[in-house]
């Protein structure tokens, strides 16, 4: 004689009305804000001392700079840790406030372009600077 | 219904009508309270910062491409707007900076009590305040 095996659904009638589910790949979203916001204090205190030294000197200066590895390093560590963190905060804006599937979508997808190719930029620009003077 | 998630605004008065359930929290009704506002304002330092950072991209691309586009960013910068824009800047990076620390308190379970929600909030906008202000202090001393 066959067992019968019930199975307890555990999701609300809600929840799997509107198919969403649990919180899906938040966790790792939320825990990525939070790990690039600790690397990003000790290198924002480094950013403002070196802000001192680079603010209204001539080209060369900031190319003379730049061509220490350290100093390289760490600009191209704070600028991609930046733009990673804003892209991971700016999307949480959008999902919050629009509403229409499309419109949000087309968003963080334009979003994640922009901070894509800044970054990128400025990859380029350091890289430029540091190896080309 | 065109999101899924309208679902949850479906209620129904105690004579049966279907009703749209009102979205909470009032913004227009709820009373300002430090804790609320301190939220709003880390997202709003979070989004002007955002913004702030093509400023710093000009720069940093403008240094490596010719003394021409570096003069024109060096010219913007050296007006009195230039430098409203960067005082704004490290106002709002001091505030989302001693905010995001307080976050992260927070995240490791600490500071919860109401007093201390308090304390910690009015210690962010102590701590911004001062920080701009001395950055700013010795940026004319040392530059």
């Amino acid at each position: 004689m066959a067992e019968h095996q019930t199975q307890t659904i555990m999701r609300s009638g809600l929840g799997r009305a509107r198919g969403l589910g649990s919180a899906k790949s938040g966790t790792a979203h939320w825990w990525a804000e939070r790990v690039t916001s600790v690397a990003l204090v000790p290198l924002t205190l480094w950013f403002i001392l070196v802000m001192y030294k680079l603010i209204g000197v001539p080209r060369a200066a900031i190319a003379t700079w730049a061509s220490s590895p350290v100093n390289a390093t760490l600009l191209i560590a704070l600028v991609l840790i930046t733009f990673h963190h804003m892209a991971l905060g700016l999307q949480v804006v959008i999902e919050d406030y629009i509403h229409n599937e499309r419109t949000r979508l087309a968003s963080i997808l334009a979003m994640k372009g922009a901070t894509g190719l800044l970054a990128i930029a400025s990859l380029v620009a350091i890289l430029k600077l540091a190896l080309a003077g | 219904m065109t999101d899924v998630r309208e679902a949850i605004f479906i209620g129904h008065t105690t004579d049966g009508r279907t009703v749209r359930r009102p979205m909470s929290p009032h913004l227009q009704i709820y009373k300002p309270q430090i804790t609320s506002a301190l939220s709003i304002f880390h997202r709003i330092t979070g989004c002007a910062l955002s913004a702030g950072t093509l400023l710093l991209v000009w720069w940093l691309v403008a240094a490596a491409t010719s003394d021409g586009a570096f003069a024109t960013v060096s010219a913007v910068v050296h007006t009195w707007l230039g430098h409203l824009v960067l005082f704004g800047w490290t106002a709002a990076l001091w505030y989302h900076f001693c905010a995001g620390i307080r976050h992260l308190a927070w995240d490791s379970g600490y500071g919860f009590e109401l007093s201390e929600v308090h304390a910690t909030g009015k210690l962010v906008l102590i701590a911004t305040g001062v920080l701009t202000v001395l950055t700013w202090l010795i940026g004319f001393v040392v530059v």
